[in-house]
């Protein structure tokens, strides 16, 4: 029989996800999952793969990217589960090893360029000033300081491995 | 009356400022018409998304948040944000910072590189929140100048209002929060099924799996459809643009609000400057 795996959720704890081990795969998770009723992915199942060391399981394919962080789950479990720092967790390891889609990896490189997770175009600036707002925000874009700011933090937390 | 003495950081974020600057704009203008100060929040980056930054590197998704948090605590004032996405990241992000003294530490050596330092008293607030709280329905009719007659599907969308646990701001299952602030103007929230289930666009599945996204998209848009609602009202622009664009090519096309569009439209304004001719969807009045 399978038995749980203390070092995956030991890696997953360190990623704000300990609580995993509380999981007494009743199913109320799945059911309330409006993701596992369009797609292959099962929210017990992965919470169970974590469990039980499973890690290329869960974090190898499209299923744990499935999520879309809806908190259905979370507001049903019976055992307080927060399913969503698990799946969280369970990403942020995804990523570390290696495992990124090109579409986040996009996302990921608004975020490096821009400060923001889309970028700033023509159109939008016209939109934007069409509305007597100025063309660009008060935001990092605006101020080339504060987005050298931004980028320090994304250096020094290693985000810079993940982009580029 | 709306209470004057009201002041907030105003939080752009992403999708508003860059996609439906109407949303922007109606935010400025409605809260300005109700006596509540929005200050310029400048320097600000992304949030950061909390479903797909979040995912990638928690670390740099805190340490980013908390730059954010950190401008508006020296501005003394609490964040107002306009997005669900937003409100969920860092409100989040001060739930962990305000309540952990150690992970607070962590963070302002991260911090410290910059010139800057967090000290976990900054306070997030939705602008729903704000609106229904603060302002209160009672004053927000006060400013009605158009009645509308829409019948309307209110969207809350995921992040608002879960999780509950550490939100506790209306019933997640069964909320009324955002129906009462449209049955403001006049307008009637139709009744219908799954109203509180997502839109499809969190946590990077709109980016990673545009599919998946449009199907949870065609099952609200279904319901909304057999309610007999006129329009689409929302509070968070992502979930804004996964109906607005998202709808384009389904054979559906429900007109989509931002609440502060709706309010601007009750408040007699004038369409054009609450920008919503740049729907995708196109909206008729
Ligand atoms: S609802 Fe909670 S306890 Fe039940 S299977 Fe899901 S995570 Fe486990
Ligand atoms: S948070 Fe994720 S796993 Fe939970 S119900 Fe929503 S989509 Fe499913």
């Amino acid at each position: 029989m399978a038995s749980p795996n203390t070092e995956f959720m030991d890696e997953i704890a360190a990623y704000g996800g300990g609580e995993v081990k509380m999981c007494f795969q009743c199913g109320t998770c799945t059911a309330s999952c409006p993701s596992g009723k369009l797609t292959s992915y099962r929210t017990r199942k992965l919470m169970r793969q974590a469990q039980l060391g499973l890690k290329e399981e869960a974090i190898g394919g499209e299923d744990l990217w499935q999520c879309t962080t809806c908190y259905a789950c979370q507001e049903r479990c019976p055992r307080g589960v927060p399913v969503v720092d698990i799946v969280i967790a369970l990403r942020n390891i995804a990523v570390a090893e290696g495992h990124m889609f090109e579409a986040h990896k996009k996302t990921a490189d608004a975020l490096s360029k821009y400060g923001h997770a889309v970028s700033i175009n023509d159109k939008v600036k016209k939109d934007r000033k069409d509305l007597g707002l100025p063309e660009i925000p008060p935001t990092v874009l605006a101020n080339p300081k504060a987005k050298q700011d931004l980028d320090k933090i994304l250096t020094i937390t290693g985000f810079d491995k993940i982009t580029g | 009356m709306a209470k004057s003495n009201k002041k907030y950081a105003f939080f752009l974020g992403c999708i508003a400022p860059l996609r439906y600057p109407g949303i922007e704009k109606s935010t400025r203008v409605v809260f300005e018409a109700l006596g509540v100060e929005l200050v310029e929040f400048e320097d600000a980056s992304c949030c950061p998304a909390p479903g797909v930054i979040r995912a990638f590197n928690k670390k740099t998704w805190l340490a980013a948040a908390a730059r954010n948090l950190a401008i508006a605590e020296k501005m003394g004032l609490e964040i107002l944000t306009i997005c669900n996405g937003c409100y969920g990241s860092l409100y989040d992000a001060a739930h962990e910072l305000n309540n952990d003294k150690k992970l607070l530490a962590e963070v302002n050596e991260i911090l410290a590189e910059i010139g800057m330092e967090y000290k976990g008293t900054t306070n997030v607030k939705h602008f729903a929140e704000v609106l229904y709280k603060e302002v209160g329905i009672e004053a927000i009719k006060a400013k009605i100048t158009k009645p509308l007659d829409y019948k309307i599907a209110t969207f809350y969308g995921c992040h608002f209002l879960k999780p509950s646990k550490i939100k506790d701001l209306d019933d997640p299952e069964n909320p009324h929060m955002l129906d009462d602030l449209v049955e403001a103007t006049g307008a009637k929230s139709v009744p219908r099924k799954q109203k509180t289930m997502c839109c499809g666009a969190g946590g990077g599945v709109r980016a990673g799996f545009p599919e998946t996204a449009t199907k949870f998209t065609l099952t609200n848009l279904e319901n909304m459809k057999v309610s007999g609602a006129e329009f689409i009202v929302d509070v968070c622009p992502f979930c804004h643009l996964q109906f607005d664009a998202g709808q384009k090519g389904t054979g559906y096309a429900i007109p989509v609000l931002h609440l502060s569009q709706l309010y601007g439209l009750a408040m007699g304004m004038d369409a054009k400057a609450l920008g919503v001719a740049n729907h995708v969807t196109p909206v008729k009045l």
